[in-house]
C-alpha cells in the first residue's frame, strides 16, 4: 500500500529531526545527583543563558525555569498549588498583585542582605517576603512620523487626550486581561482621583478610544508606530519600547520611530520571593540574592526591557540613550489596589465596554 | 485466542477513549471547581452573562452557515472534478487551520487594514475605508477562513468514499440533477455534513483568539469571558461555572446532532475505489470559482509570508532576508532562545505522536459508537474535549499534575494535542463507519475471519479516505496549537507557535519579522504534511 510507505517515511523523518533536536532539550536533566532549583515565573520572563550558567557553576545546582502564563495566571497557579508547591522560587509578582500574593501566604520571609542594599522606595513589602528585582513604567508611546505628518504636537497632559484632535487615535488595553491595561487604569485613578477617573474615561470613550485585550494586538495590530503598521498613532505600552524598537531593528534604525508622551505614568515593580515549604531553602535564598546582585541586575534591561532595581547597575547604551523614565510617576498603595481592583475593573468595564 | 478473550480485549480497547477523555477533559474542570468553589459564583451579572451566551450562540450559528456555504461547493469540486492543481488546492484549504491568531490578524491588517491594497483601491474611488479590525465582519470572515478547510476535509472524505455510482444510478433512472442531489446525494452525505457543521459550531462557539484579536474588547464569547474572569480578577469559581455552561451547550449540540443523524442511510455494498466522474465542459467554470475562493482565503497567508521579507528599516521598500537570517542567531544570549531547526523538530515530533494517538483513539471510539445503545450520551462524552474551556483546563492540569510532580512530563503536550484532535478524527470516521454496510462485516466473519482481522483487512481499508482526511486535520491541529502548550507551562520542547508567541511579546522590527518568518515555516510544514497525506490517498 502506497499510504503505508508515506506514513513510514513521514514517521522516520520526524524521528530523525526529533532526535537531532532532542539532546539539547534533554540536557538540563542530564546530570544526576545535583540539586535542582525550580523557578516559577510568567511568560515574559527572560534572562541570559550565561547568567543562569554562572549561578549553576557557583552552586553546583541546576536551575529549571517554569513559565506558567501571564502574571495573573502564574500567580494563580502558585496560589492554587500552595499545599504542594510546584517550585522553590517565584518571580514576577508586581505591585498590582503584591497584596494578593502576600495575603495568600505562599511566600516565606527571608532577610536578604542583598535586598537591604536596595533603595527604600522600591522595597514595598515590610514583612520581608517579596524582594524588588526590577522597575518598569507603563507609558503612552506615539508614532513620531505619523504625528509629524499630521502636523500634530504630542499631547503633554492626559486631559488633552479627550480633545477632538485626538479622536480615534489612542489604543489602550483591557484592564481585566492585560497588565499594562490595568496599570494605565491605575494611572488615571491615581491622577484624577476616585471622583475624577470615571468622568475621564467617559470622555475617552466619547473620543473613540480603542480597547484591545492584550498588549500584542494593541502594539502590533493597531499601533502605526510598530512593524505591524496599524491605523492608530498612540498606544499604551512601556517606557522602554522606543529603545527596544532601536535595538531590535538590528542596526537599521539609529533613533526610535516612537517616543513616550510626557504624561503621568505608572511604576510597576516586580518582586521575587521564596515559596513557603520549599525543601531547598538555602539554595532558594542564594538564588534570590543572585537575582538582586550585580550579575543578574545588569542582565535585566536587554532581556526584559525594564530597569534594574539596583540603581548602580550599569545600563546598556541603547537603554541609556532611548529608554526614558517618566518625569511624572504615579503610584497607589498595593493594599488599596488589592482592595479595590475588582470594583475598579467592573466599573471600568461598564463605563467603557458595555 | 479464544473468542471470549477477543471480545473482552475489544471491549477494553473501546473503553479507552472514554477513560482518556474523562481523565484529561473533565477531571481538570472538576479540580478547578473543587479548589475554588465559594458558593457565591454568579450571584450578580446574570444579564451580562446571558448576553455573552447569546452572542456566542448566534455568531457560532452564523459562522457555521458561512463555513458550510464556502466549504461544501469546494468539497464537491475537489471530489468530482479532476483538474490540474487539485491536490494543491486541497492542501491550501487546510493551511489557515494552523495559523496562530495573532499572525492571522497581521495578515488581515496587511490586506484589509487602512494601509492595505483594498483600502487604497477604495480611497481611489473616493470612499472612506471603515476600520475593519475590530469588527464582527472580521470575526466572521476569520471563522470562515479557519473552518472552511475542515468542512472540505470532512465532507470531501465522505463524498469521495461515496463515489459517483448512487448519483449515476439515479440519473440513469431519469432524475434531474437537482433531484439527484436533494433525494440521493444529500441524504447519503447528511451525516458527514452534520458532523462537520457540529464541529465548526463547537469551534466557533468557544472561539477565543479570533474574538480577542479581531473582535476587540467589547466582544465576548463564553471562553473569552472565562479568560477575563480568570486573568486579573481571579474569579475562578465564576470561570468554572461559565465553563460548565459552555460544556452544557456543547453537550446539547452533540445530542441534537445524534438525533438528527439517527436515521442514517446505508450504502449499498461500497464501491472499492470510486473514480471521480469524467470531466464536464462547464466544470471549468467551477474550477475557476474554486481557485478564486481558495486563493482569496490564501491572501492573508501570502501577506504574512511577504511581510516576513520586509526590510527591518521602517518605511523602506523592497525585499530583505534580514528577519530570516536572524532566526538562527541569539545576540542577547537569551536562555529562552530556540534555534529554528529545533522548533521545527519539536513541532514535527509532537505532531506525529499526537496524530498517531488521536487516530488510534478515534478508530476505537468510532467502533464503540457503532450500533451502541445510547449513542447520544457516548458522543457527548467523546466531544467533551472541544467543549471544555481551555483556560480552565490549563489550570486544572496544574492542579492535578502539579502535586504529582508530573507537570513537565514530555508526553503531556502530545497527549493534550491528541485530546484536541481526537474529536476531529471521530467526526471524520464515525459517520463513515456507520455508513459501511454491516453485511460486509458479517460476510467476512462468516468466512472465518477474526473480528480483528475483519477490522484490519476489510473495514479500515474501506475507510481510507476518511482516515487520511482525519490524519491531515489531526496533524494540522497539533502543528498550529498555541494554547495547550502555553497553558501547560512552556514545555521543554518548544514548538513553532510558542516561539512565535514569545517573539511577539516584545516590541521591535526584528521580533515581528522573525515571528512572521516562523509563521511562514509553519505554513510550509503544514502544506508539506497535507500534500504527503494527500499523495498517500492515491
Amino acid at each position: 500500500m502506497g499510504m503505508n510507505r508515506w506514513w513510514a517515511l513521514l514517521l522516520a523523518a520526524g524521528w530523525l529531526v526529533g532526535c537531532a533536536a532532542a539532546p539539547d532539550a534533554a540536557a538540563p536533566t542530564a546530570t544526576p545527583g545535583s540539586e535542582r532549583l525550580i523557578v516559577m515565573t510568567h511568560d515574559s520572563f527572560s534572562v541570559s543563558e550565561a547568567v543562569i550558567a554562572e549561578f549553576e557553576r557557583m552552586t553546583g545546582a541546576q536551575v529549571e525555569i517554569l513559565p506558567a502564563g501571564d502574571t495573573g495566571s502564574a500567580l494563580n497557579k502558585a496560589i492554587l498549588s500552595k499545599d504542594a508547591p510546584l517550585a522553590d522560587v517565584f518571580f514576577g509578582v508586581d505591585n498590582t498583585f503584591m497584596s494578593r500574593a502576600l495575603a495568600a501566604g505562599i511566600f516565606a520571609p527571608y532577610d536578604s542582605p542583598a535586598a537591604a542594599a536596595l533603595p527604600a522606595d522600591v522595597r514595598l513589602d515590610a514583612t520581608g517576603r517579596l524582594h524588588p528585582v526590577d522597575v518598569g513604567y507603563v507609558m503612552i508611546n506615539y508614532d513620531r512620523e505619523a504625528l509629524r505628518a499630521a502636523g500634530l504636537t504630542p499631547p503633554t497632559t492626559l486631559e488633552e487626550l479627550t480633545e477632538p484632535r485626538w479622536r480615534g487615535q489612542l489604543i489602550v488595553q483591557n484592564p481585566a486581561t492585560s497588565s499594562p491595561g490595568l496599570a494605565f487604569l491605575l494611572t488615571t485613578i491615581a491622577h484624577f482621583g476616585e471622583d475624577g477617573w470615571r468622568e475621564y474615561w467617559r470622555a475617552l470613550r466619547a473620543n473613540d478610544v480603542l480597547v484591545t485585550d492584550g498588549w500584542e494586538d494593541a502594539y502590533y495590530t493597531q499601533f502605526s508606530g510598530s512593524s505591524g503598521a496599524g491605523p492608530r498613532p498612540l498606544v499604551v505600552s512601556y517606557g522602554s519600547s522606543p529603545a527596544a524598537e532601536v535595538y531590535f531593528s538590528e542596526g537599521a534604525l539609529s533613533e526610535p520611530p516612537t517616543a513616550n508622551l510626557d504624561v503621568p505614568a505608572f511604576r510597576q515593580i516586580e518582586f521575587v520571593g521564596i515559596l513557603a515549604g520549599t525543601p531547598r531553602r538555602a539554595l532558594a535564598e542564594r538564588f534570590v540574592d543572585y537575582m538582586l546582585g550585580p550579575t543578574f541586575q545588569a542582565d535585566i534591561p536587554l532581556q526584559m526591557w525594564v530597569w534594574p532595581a539596583a540603581p548602580d547597575a550599569p545600563l546598556p547604551d541603547v537603554f541609556a540613550a532611548f529608554a526614558e523614565r517618566p518625569t511624572q510617576v504615579v503610584e497607589l498603595p498595593p493594599e488599596r489596589i488589592e482592595a479595590e481592583r475588582e470594583r475598579w475593573i467592573d466599573e471600568w468595564t461598564t463605563l467603557v465596554l458595555r | 485466542m479464544k473468542p471470549v478473550g477477543v471480545a473482552q480485549t475489544g471491549r477494553l480497547a473501546r473503553a479507552l477513549p472514554y477513560v482518556f477523555v474523562v481523565a484529561c477533559g473533565l477531571a481538570p474542570l472538576l479540580a478547578v471547581l473543587r479548589a475554588s468553589w465559594r458558593g457565591t459564583a454568579l450571584v450578580d451579572g446574570w444579564p451580562h452573562l446571558v448576553a455573552v451566551l447569546g452572542f456566542s450562540l448566534w455568531q457560532a450559528v452564523l459562522s457555521t452557515a458561512l463555513a458550510l456555504a464556502a466549504g461544501l461547493p469546494l468539497a464537491w469540486l475537489l471530489t468530482h472534478v479532476r483538474f490540474p492543481g487539485r491536490r494543491v488546492l486541497r492542501a491550501l484549504a487546510l493551511l489557515p487551520f494552523v495559523m496562530p491568531t495573532v499572525v492571522t490578524a497581521a495578515g488581515f491588517v496587511a490586506l484589509l487594514g487602512p494601509r492595505g491594497p483594498l483600502a487604497g483601491l477604495w480611497h481611489a474611488f473616493g470612499g472612506t475605508w471603515p476600520p475593519f479590525i475590530p469588527s464582527l465582519a472580521a470575526v466572521l470572515l476569520a471563522h470562515v477562513f479557519y473552518n472552511y478547510g475542515v468542512v472540505v476535509q470532512l465532507v470531501g472524505g465522505a463524498w469521495h468514499a461515496l463515489g459517483s455510482r448512487p448519483a449515476e444510478a439515479a440519473a440513469l433512472l431519469g432524475a434531474a440533477p437537482w433531484r439527484v442531489f436533494v433525494r440521493v446525494t444529500l441524504p447519503l452525505l447528511w451525516p458527514a455534513i452534520a458532523s462537520a457543521a457540529l464541529l465548526v459550531f463547537i469551534y466557533t462557539f468557544g472561539s477565543f483568539g479570533v474574538i480577542i484579536f479581531l473582535g476587540g474588547a467589547r466582544m465576548a464569547t463564553l471562553e473569552v469571558e472565562i479568560w477575563r474572569q480568570t486573568a486579573q480578577l481571579l474569579r475562578l469559581d465564576v470561570a468554572a461555572t461559565l465553563a460548565l455552561m459552555q460544556l452544557g451547550v456543547t453537550t446539547l449540540a452533540t445530542s441534537a446532532y445524534t438525533r438528527l443523524t439517527a436515521r442514517t442511510v446505508r450504502l449499498a455494498p461500497p464501491t472499492m475505489a470510486p473514480a471521480p466522474p469524467p470531466r464536464r465542459r462547464r466544470a471549468w467554470l467551477a474550477v475557476a470559482a474554486g481557485w478564486l475562493l481558495v486563493l482569496g482565503f490564501s491572501l492573508p497567508l501570502l501577506a504574512v509570508v511577504l511581510r516576513s521579507f520586509a526590510p527591518l528599516q521602517r518605511g523602506a521598500t523592497g525585499l530583505s532576508l534580514a528577519a530570516w537570517q536572524l532566526l538562527g542567531e541569539n545576540p542577547r544570549g537569551s536562555y529562552f532562545f530556540v534555534p529554528p531547526a529545533q522548533a521545527i523538530g519539536n513541532s514535527l515530533l509532537i505532531t506525529i505522536l499526537a496524530s498517531t494517538l488521536a487516530l488510534t483513539l478515534g478508530v476505537l471510539a468510532a467502533y464503540s459508537l457503532r450500533g451502541a445503545a445510547r449513542r447520544g450520551w457516548r458522543e457527548a462524552v467523546l466531544m467533551l474535549p472541544l467543549g471544555v474551556s481551555a483556560v480552565t483546563l490549563g489550570l486544572g492540569f496544574v492542579l492535578i499534575f502539579g502535586p504529582l510532580g508530573r507537570l513537565r512530563d514530555p508526553w503531556l503536550i502530545p497527549a493534550a494535542h491528541a485530546l484536541l484532535a481526537f474529536p476531529l478524527v471521530l467526526r471524520s470516521l464515525a459517520p463513515a463507519l456507520r455508513s459501511l454496510d454491516p453485511r460486509l462485516r458479517e460476510a467476512a466473519l462468516l468466512l472465518g475471519a477474526t473480528p480483528w482481522h475483519t477490522v484490519w483487512r476489510v473495514e479500515l481499508p474501506l475507510l481510507r479516505g476518511p482516515l487520511i482526511a482525519a490524519g491531515a486535520l489531526a496533524a494540522a491541529v497539533s502543528l498550529g496549537d498555541y494554547g495547550a502548550a502555553l497553558l501547560l507551562g512552556q514545555p521543554d520542547f518548544p514548538t513553532i507557535p510558542l516561539v512565535i508567541g514569545r517573539l511577539l511579546g516584545q516590541p521591535g522590527a526584528a521580533n515581528y519579522g522573525q515571528a512572521l518568518a516562523l509563521a511562514s515555516i509553519l505554513l510550509a510544514l503544514t502544506a508539506i504534511c497535507a500534500l504527503l497525506i494527500d499523495r498517500g490517498e492515491r
